[in-house]
């Protein structure tokens, strides 16, 4: 029963850090764009969601905004949705600080060589950038995925909802409760390892 | 080949270049020499406008860069710029370094690209390096990829900036070499340097700048005997 939680919560977890990594480049690269209206709309996304807590985002969008729409709207894409929007915000400054990290030189050499804007981000400042973006998106990626303990909040039955109501049966809270604090350790450390991976293999120097 | 016409360039309120008239033909070698802060660089940049000027104009090639007509990103390719920093891609190899551009902006075939790449890795003493990634060069083979990789586009000129000063003093010759080489072949050049080997050797004309105007400008034969500007004489005096 607890793997079928641990399944929903890594199930919640990817979708909402795919669609939040999407967000946060997108936003992140907004942020440094030369177009001011595009970096305020970035700056208020990013302090709005970072200057507030993420138990009252999930309870917003899955009780607050249904009723302001008048539509019901599923536990389950709620959760993923406050997952992607609240980590869509931090992934931005981690990519906006990566970005900004790139000497300018960089840009100036693609430039220089006839490449567009837009190909220098793609061919030069991507790919490094890319490369310092990996360790604080680790830390990033793991806190998201034990966000996703706060969706008991609004029903959802990731892994903590099963821990809850396997206790509920049989008060067992010792062995239930630890048994689930070594799942999430699991699925952390599976975490860590690949990302770890990806740093080693984008490494060129090795 | 390069007109420059009351070229004023300002920083904020600093006003770095003054009114610069600059003519360059084809084949010509320039160097602009001169204390720093003189706008040097600052002159350069205007060139493949990385600078916006403030006003005048600069046509490069017959082209007006201003000119909203103008399609900046095929100027550049017709000046290229050599950095102080050699400014590699540190993510690819020096082949890739050089390939980049005739791939992406002159959208030539993989094969026929790094055929260019290891001519012009081989002009430059570095054949055997076109797997070689940045980091594992000296400075001086940096520099010589950085070269390459500007010459890949087929330019009508090339500008550089300071090339040889961040460099080791053992590795200034080798890179000295390749723009010498360069200079006898006919290339347009604009240098700014304060390597008066190379002026004198390569040079056909050193201009002398200081606080954003042209102070003097004349053949390194005359201008190195016989400065006629006090400030081009205390200059001289002091990197002698």
């Amino acid at each position: 029963m607890l793997l079928v939680g641990m399944k929903l919560t890594i199930l919640i977890t990817i979708c909402g850090l795919v669609v939040g990594f999407a967000l946060g480049a997108l936003t992140g690269l907004l942020k440094i764009s030369r177009n001011i209206v595009f970096r305020k709309l970035a700056g208020v996304y990013i302090e709005s969601i970072r200057g507030t807590p993420i138990m009252v985002q999930v309870m917003f969008i899955y009780f607050g905004l249904p009723m302001a729409l008048g539509m019901r709207i599923h536990p389950m894409v709620a959760g993923i949705v406050a997952i992607a929007v609240n980590s869509g915000a931090y992934i931005a400054e981690i990519v906006r600080g990566a970005f900004q990290s790139i000497d300018t030189g960089q840009t100036e050499a693609g430039r220089s060589i006839g490449l567009t804007h837009f190909q220098t981000m793609y061919y030069i400042i991507w790919p490094q950038a890319l490369k310092r973006m990996i360790p604080p998106l680790g830390n990033q990626f793991i806190i998201s995925l034990k966000d996703t303990s706060l969706l008991v909040v609004v029903g959802v039955g990731e892994l903590t909802r099963t821990g809850q109501e396997i206790i509920a049966g049989n008060f067992r809270a010792f062995e239930v409760w630890l048994t689930v604090a070594l799942m999430y350790l699991v699925m952390t450390l599976s975490l860590s390892q690949l990302l770890n991976y990806f740093e080693k293999k984008m490494d060129i120097n090795k | 080949m390069i007109k420059i016409k009351n070229l004023h360039k300002n920083f904020g309120t600093l006003a770095v270049l003054k009114g610069i008239d600059l003519d360059i033909s084809q084949g010509e070698v320039t160097v602009i020499m001169g204390p720093s802060g003189s706008g040097k660089s600052t002159l350069l940049r205007c060139i493949n406008r990385l600078e916006e000027i403030t006003s005048g104009t600069v046509i490069v090639d017959g082209q007006d860069i201003m000119d909203k007509n103008t399609n900046i990103n095929m100027i550049r390719t017709e000046a290229g710029m050599v950095f102080q920093q050699f400014n590699l891609f540190p993510h690819k190899t020096t082949l890739e370094n050089v390939t980049l551009g005739p791939l992406k902006v002159r959208k030539m075939s993989r094969p026929d690209a790094e055929k260019l790449g290891r001519q012009l890795l081989e002009k430059v003493g570095l054949a055997d390096k076109a797997n070689t990634y940045p980091d594992h060069l000296s400075g001086g083979q940096k520099q010589r990829v950085a070269i390459a990789r500007s010459l890949a586009l087929r330019p009508k000129a090339m500008l550089f900036d300071e090339p040889t000063s961040a460099l080791d003093p053992e590795l200034v010759g080798e890179v000295l070499e390749v723009m010498k080489q360069l200079g006898r072949e006919g290339m347009t050049m604009v240098v700014v340097t304060h390597e008066m080997g190379f002026a004198r050797e390569v040079a056909d004309r050193v201009i002398f700048m200081d606080d954003g105007i042209i102070v003097e400008e004349n053949t390194p034969e005359e201008i190195f005997s016989n400065p006629q500007n006090p400030r081009t004489q205390g200059f001289l005096r002091n990197i002698l």
